[in-house]
């Protein structure tokens, strides 16, 4: 997860703190989303890496993008983007898992 | 897993899934629905407010028990720049009404006790069940579901999909397409928990009084979207949410807009020492009427948001969805009291009957404006602006006669935007408006 400071922004906005308040069920070793071997990710896939709602995005060493999708709250914004680029598998995490909203 | 078979099966224990399946159950059909997550609501994510009139129309007596925060006394509309507010607020006394019209819910609770009338109504709910593909006969008449559980399946004479806006089994059968990012919001929201006493002194209330707060301006950033504040009893629900190719464009982060619109001086000494419990996202089907899918086929029907019923103007969507639900249960019971087939023809009753009710007419009668915004960004950045702007002349008391001011107010307008540009807007907006 990634600590995004933001263009005009007086101080760097956290994501991992608000995730911090939720609860969540990990399926350990079956996430829901992954992410198609790729040698330089597409710029749809690469504005997920400010646009997840839940920094479940970030570039590794060799450009590539990968997703730890732990704190995914479920919302779809990565398949929508991806859509035409094909390079994400998007499922459900399996019935029971994945985030649990107590207010919602 | 359930070998019997079913008279319907819903998809999904939202508002629109609900109210399908209560409709249906109370009425004697054999029902069985759906759902994804933990418990009903554990999955869902809305601002809230209900709007009594559709969960009326379902559930007449719903204010004995139904888990309900606040009634809706005050309306505020605020258009935003970086250090003001221009502000049109709506209060009466005519709101504190014996059964209200409007109120601030908590999803995850609410959704629970609707859940638990459904169940009561006689239908069978299994959570912790995912459905992962619709079943069809030769004919390609859809006739079940798939679920993973164990792969079981389950069989019925229809399948009532109120699966949200993120709904995929829709559409990987090819009920519908993929959303597009110019007609879905992306909005992210907290919950932030405050004394009661503090909520009431902060926004003039007394005992179970409520106050929605409607912004737009700078706080998108010249993207199309909404700010909004709403109390609950103790927590105040804070919001934002812009169109996702606005976002894509963007330098922007959700959490960074959110956090912006919590430190603004308008906001700010609302949440002031409140406690943030949950932070949520969640997609807002905006397209309107030009994005709405196929409703029925052979064997299904589509509610709720999974069918973009949502009017983005009057930030209204939980109303349609209850409303489209107990239409189309209603369509199923009548068709099968007939002994008529659950085909396409028939279930074109569904449409002719949505077409009747303020929901297909709310829907055609916006269906230009989801477009007009999204390509005229003026009414997200610069008219805000200017507003502030004529606000602060006009008010301000400097020795500068009022003539002066009048000048200088109509001549921010016309630098900012041309004379023609600020006709033209004005009849666009009109025009689409109609």
């Amino acid at each position: 997860m990634m600590n995004i400071s933001e263009a005009g922004g007086t101080a760097p906005v956290k994501v991992e703190e608000r995730l911090f308040q939720n609860r969540y069920m990990v399926d350990a070793g079956r996430p829901h989303i992954r992410i198609r071997p790729h040698e330089t990710p597409s710029k749809a896939l690469l504005a997920m890496t400010r646009l997840c709602p839940a920094g479940c995005y970030s570039v590794n060493d060799r450009g590539q993008v990968e997703a730890v999708v732990d704190g995914c709250v479920e919302c779809g914004t990565c398949r929508v983007v991806t859509a035409q680029t094909g390079e994400l598998e998007w499922n459900y995490p399996r019935g029971g898992f994945g985030v649990l909203f107590k207010f919602g | 897993m359930i070998e019997e078979r079913f008279d319907a099966i819903v998809v999904g224990a939202g508002p629109s899934g609900n109210a399908a399946a209560y409709t249906m159950a109370k009425e004697g059909l054999k029902v069985l629905q759906l759902e994804r997550g933990e418990y009903p609501g554990s999955k869902n994510v809305q601002g809230a407010i209900l709007y009594a009139d559709a969960l009326e129309k379902i559930i007449p007596d719903f204010r004995e028990d139904a888990p309900l925060e606040r009634h809706v006394i005050e309306q505020r509309l605020w258009t935003m720049d970086n250090g003001s507010h221009v502000g049109m607020h709506y209060r009466s006394d005519d709101f504190n009404e014996e059964r209200p019209n409007r109120y601030t819910i908590i999803r995850a609770q609410f959704d629970r006790w609707f859940s638990g009338k459904v169940r009561e109504a006689g239908a069978v709910l299994l959570c912790e069940t995912t459905v992962t593909e619709l079943l069809r006969d030769t004919a390609g008449r859809v006739i079940g579901v798939r679920t993973d559980r164990g792969g079981g399946t389950a069989f019925a004479d229809i399948v009532i999909l109120g699966e949200g806006v993120n709904g995929l089994v829709g559409q990987r059968a090819g009920l519908r397409p993929e959303l597009k990012p110019d007609t879905v919001a992306l909005a992210v929201k907290e919950m932030h928990f405050l004394p009661r006493e503090t909520i009431e002194a902060r926004f003039n209330l007394k005992g179970n009084e409520g106050v929605v707060i409607e912004a737009m301006g700078t706080i998108t950033d010249g993207m199309t979207g909404t700010g909004f504040l709403y109390t609950n009893q103790e927590s105040i629900s804070i919001g934002i949410g812009c169109i996702v190719s606005d976002f894509t464009e963007s330098n922007r982060t959700p959490y960074g807009l959110l956090e912006a619109f919590k430190r603004h001086p308008s906001v700010q000494p609302l949440l002031e020492g409140s406690e943030c419990k949950e932070y949520v996202a969640h997609l807002i089907p905006e397209g309107g009427y030009n994005a709405m899918p196929q409703l029925y086929g052979d064997g299904w029907i589509v509610v709720g948001d999974a069918g973009q019923f949502v009017n983005a103007v009057h930030r209204e969507g939980s109303n349609l969805a209850m409303t489209t639900g107990r239409i189309a249960a209603e369509t199923v019971v009548w068709l099968k009291r007939r002994r008529e087939a659950l085909s396409k023809a028939n279930l074109s009753e569904y449409q002719r009957r949505l077409e009747e009710t303020f929901v297909m007419k709310d829907m055609k009668k916006y269906r230009k404006i989801p477009d007009f915004l999204h390509h005229n960004k003026h009414f997200f950045n610069l008219y805000p602006k200017l507003l502030s702007g004529a606000a602060q002349t006009w008010f301000r008391v400097d020795g500068v006669d009022k003539r002066t001011k009048e000048k200088q107010i109509f001549q921010s307008f016309r630098a900012g935007r041309k004379l023609s540009g600020l006709i033209g807007d004005a009849f666009k907006l009109a025009r689409s408006w109609r």
